[in-house]
């Protein structure tokens, strides 16, 4: 259960290293980096907050992961939650913010 | 080393749900006094709130009343609460609850306006930036500031009244001393005291946030405060894998908990929440597991709700589901349960307060998973403890002038912090460090550090928290023994707790992050300690699974009381109090 940084990705803002609840995330050499993916708690605050989606979070293998990556595009009435598998084919959900959860 | 110092009328520590609303009451109600709020994290998302949250879940809907909700709690938890305490926060659920429409939660709503109910004491939200909304409006309050990333280390205590708290700052590597006329301690619940249900690669996938580690219980044991409570332990029943919710598949589409032959089982072992719990433990020892939510049959809509639900509150879930495609409207979620926490939102653990959250010790306040006696109380409880909180700290700091740190006190904290940077390239030059190093703490065969070989530690942090957990997990009751302990374990646990207490004295850190981890250790390690003599103080088994004392299976109406503690000349002193019904004072 962790967050991946795809660091050619990364500008470096910083945003990440703020919200993580845990302090896990921080710059360096302007890349934001993950002090031990075993402590992440998959809040997914990280990969929301990314301005440029290079924060994934993925399920580990021991909770039935496979290969999965999951990002999100937070958009003023959305968020869309963009799932990509190793096939490269990908799924997305859209979440309309001014809407509540049905159950 | 470098230092921040502070002065202001209130401390709040902690700034999750509790914490928060105690800083936007403070603003709204008293905007003379100055508030410092200071969060471990960044209080956008920190807590246990971070991911969101799928339901209001304790509201008092149309035709019931607030003694209604005393009832349910009272009954949940066979009758161990405070009922005054329990009393004052469901009198203000309904009101707490405008409070955060107000502030921009989106709550769903019938026809006529009214908001939709999900079963007796439920409304239904998008809680995805239920944080980031408390956060903003704590933030743009011109009477308090936010400190993030200073993790509180202590109190300080002056004249017999708590007069402010120590902490470190992570992100600057400093020191931060702030003195105040009143605090108020709101830094949650205690996680990872057990050995979690993915002890590898995913230990941190737990129900309750890894990053709340009990400092607040610890801070308080430290000090001398008053505890209660603590063996009622709660114990998540979840998804199978992601830890994800199951109240949203329960009571949001009614599935039944079936086992493995497709048997619905609940009714055999009643329904309280330990009751649930204690049903799957006993159909998998008896070999008819794994226990299911039986969702299969549901319809292609609902399922598209359910997965955008849970990423409002739990993504790992919906995540789990399109991956694997099995999909809940084919196949069952399975259900398993966490290991133990100590968390007062849920349970009776925390504080022992009055009626004005005030604690036994004067001057210091709790709110929200750290103040005990109140379960049930979710995320409304834990805001209408902080209102109450904040208005009785603000009436206590109005008649107190600001406490001055004697520069003495100010001079020890530091030594004391500095023993775990020392050897280490962080004790030899903390203020030129710019960048933290990427492993947390030291270790024998870490770089980073001065001194020779022969004088370092053989433990790291981490391998020390492996160690508490492990004991906790065999002797006191966790998830190898089916949440089930004898008095002989708990003896050994508390053996092993104290051995890994005297090891936490010889760790050493190589940054801020490090010595972060360390005090982390050291208050779980407290907390674990007083959790085991509270176990072990009551002689019965009132909740199955929550506190399964193989020695006395049976409820003894003797133990109608509550197991408190105080930390006296370092050892844990159980005291019994009488029951505190609602109308009464404790």
């Amino acid at each position: 259960m962790s967050v991946f940084v795809e660091r050619e990705k990364c500008v470096g803002c910083g945003g990440c290293t703020e919200v993580c609840p845990g302090n896990l995330l921080f710059l360096r050499e302007g890349k934001a980096q993950i002090r031990d993916v075993r402590d992440c708690w998959g809040c997914t605050a990280c990969v929301k907050e990314c301005p440029k989606n290079a924060i994934f979070y993925y399920l580990a293998a021991d909770l039935g992961g496979a290969g999965g990556r999951l990002y999100a595009e937070d958009t003023p009435s959305t968020l869309n939650w963009v799932m990509k598998w190793p096939d490269g084919s990908e799924e997305r959900i859209l979440v309309d913010k001014k809407k509540a959860n049905e159950y | 080393m470098k230092t921040l110092t502070k002065q202001a009328d209130i401390l709040i520590i902690g700034g999750g749900a509790a914490g928060c609303y105690a800083a936007i009451t403070l603003a709204e109600k008293h905007p003379g006094l100055s508030v410092i709020l200071a969060d471990k994290a960044n209080i956008k998302r920190s807590g246990c709130l971070a991911a969101g949250v799928n339901a209001l879940n304790a509201y008092i809907t149309p035709g019931h009343t607030p003694m209604d909700y005393v009832r349910y709690a009272e009954k949940d938890a066979e009758g161990i609460v405070r009922g005054d305490l329990l009393l004052s926060l469901a009198e203000g659920f309904n009101r707490v609850t405008e409070k955060l429409e107000q502030l921009g939660l989106v709550i769903l709503k019938n026809p006529d306006g009214s908001y939709r109910t999900r079963g007796n004491r439920n409304i239904k939200i998008n809680g995805e930036n239920i944080k980031p909304l408390l956060a903003e409006a704590a933030t743009r309050s011109k009477n308090v500031m936010v400190l993030n990333h200073v993790n509180m280390v202590d109190y300080l205590q002056e004249d017999g009244a708590v007069s402010g708290a120590w902490g470190i700052d992570v992100r600057e590597e400093r020191m931060v001393f702030i003195a105040a006329s009143a605090v108020i301690c709101a830094t949650g619940g205690a996680a990872g005291l057990y050995l979690p249900n993915h002890p590898g690669s995913s230990r941190h996938k737990m129900w309750y946030s890894p990053f709340n580690t009990g400092a607040g219980y610890a801070m308080g044991l430290r000090a001398g405060a008053e505890m209660t409570t603590f063996e009622m332990r709660f114990i998540a029943l979840r998804c199978k894998g992601t830890i994800a919710p199951t109240g949203t598949l329960a009571q949001g589409i009614g599935a039944a908990q079936v086992n493995a032959r497709g048997e619905a089982y609940q009714t055999a072992y009643g329904n309280t929440t330990s009751e649930r719990l204690f049903a799957v433990v006993s159909e998998n020892l008896a070999g008819r597991g794994p226990c299911y939510l039986k969702t299969s049959g549901i319809t292609q809509e609902e399922q598209e709700s359910l997965e955008k639900a849970y990423l409002n509150m739990a993504p790992a879930q919906t995540m789990r589901w399109c991956e694997t495609k099995l999909e809940p409207r084919y196949y069952d979620v399975e259900v398993e349960g966490t290991e133990p926490y100590v968390v007062g939102g849920h349970t009776g653990s925390g504080y022992w307060v009055d009626e004005k959250r005030q604690t036994t010790l004067k001057g210091l306040f709790a709110a929200g998973d750290v103040a005990g006696g109140a379960p049930q109380k979710y995320v409304t409880g834990a805001l209408v403890e902080g209102e109450i909180a904040a208005d009785a700290a603000a009436e206590f700091a109005k008649d107190r002038k600001t406490p001055v740190l004697p520069a003495e006190t100010v001079e020890r904290k530091k030594e004391w912090a500095m023993h775990f940077l020392q050897g280490t390239s962080a004790g030899a030059n903390v203020a030129s460090r710019s960048c933290a190093d990427t492993s947390p703490s030291m270790g024998a065969a870490a770089p980073g550090h001065l001194w020779p070989s022969e004088k370092l530690p053989v433990y790291d942090t981490d391998s020390l928290e492996d160690a508490m957990q492990q004991a906790m997990d065999e002797y006191a009751g966790g998830i190898k023994t089916s949440y089930r302990y004898t008095e002989a374990g708990l003896f050994q646990a508390n053996a092993h707790i104290e051995r890994i207490e005297r090891l936490s004295d010889f760790l050493r850190a190589r940054d801020f992050y490090g010595l972060m981890k360390i005090f982390e250790l050291k208050d779980r390690l407290m907390v674990s300690r007083a959790l085991i003599a509270h176990m072990s103080a009551r002689k019965e088994t009132r909740w199955h699974s929550f506190a399964e004392n193989l020695d006395h299976p049976g409820k003894d109406a003797a133990y109608e009381k509550y197991v408190n503690s105080r930390l006296e000349d370092g050892k844990i002193k159980i005291l019994f109090r009488p029951l505190v019904k609602e109308g009464d004072t404790a």
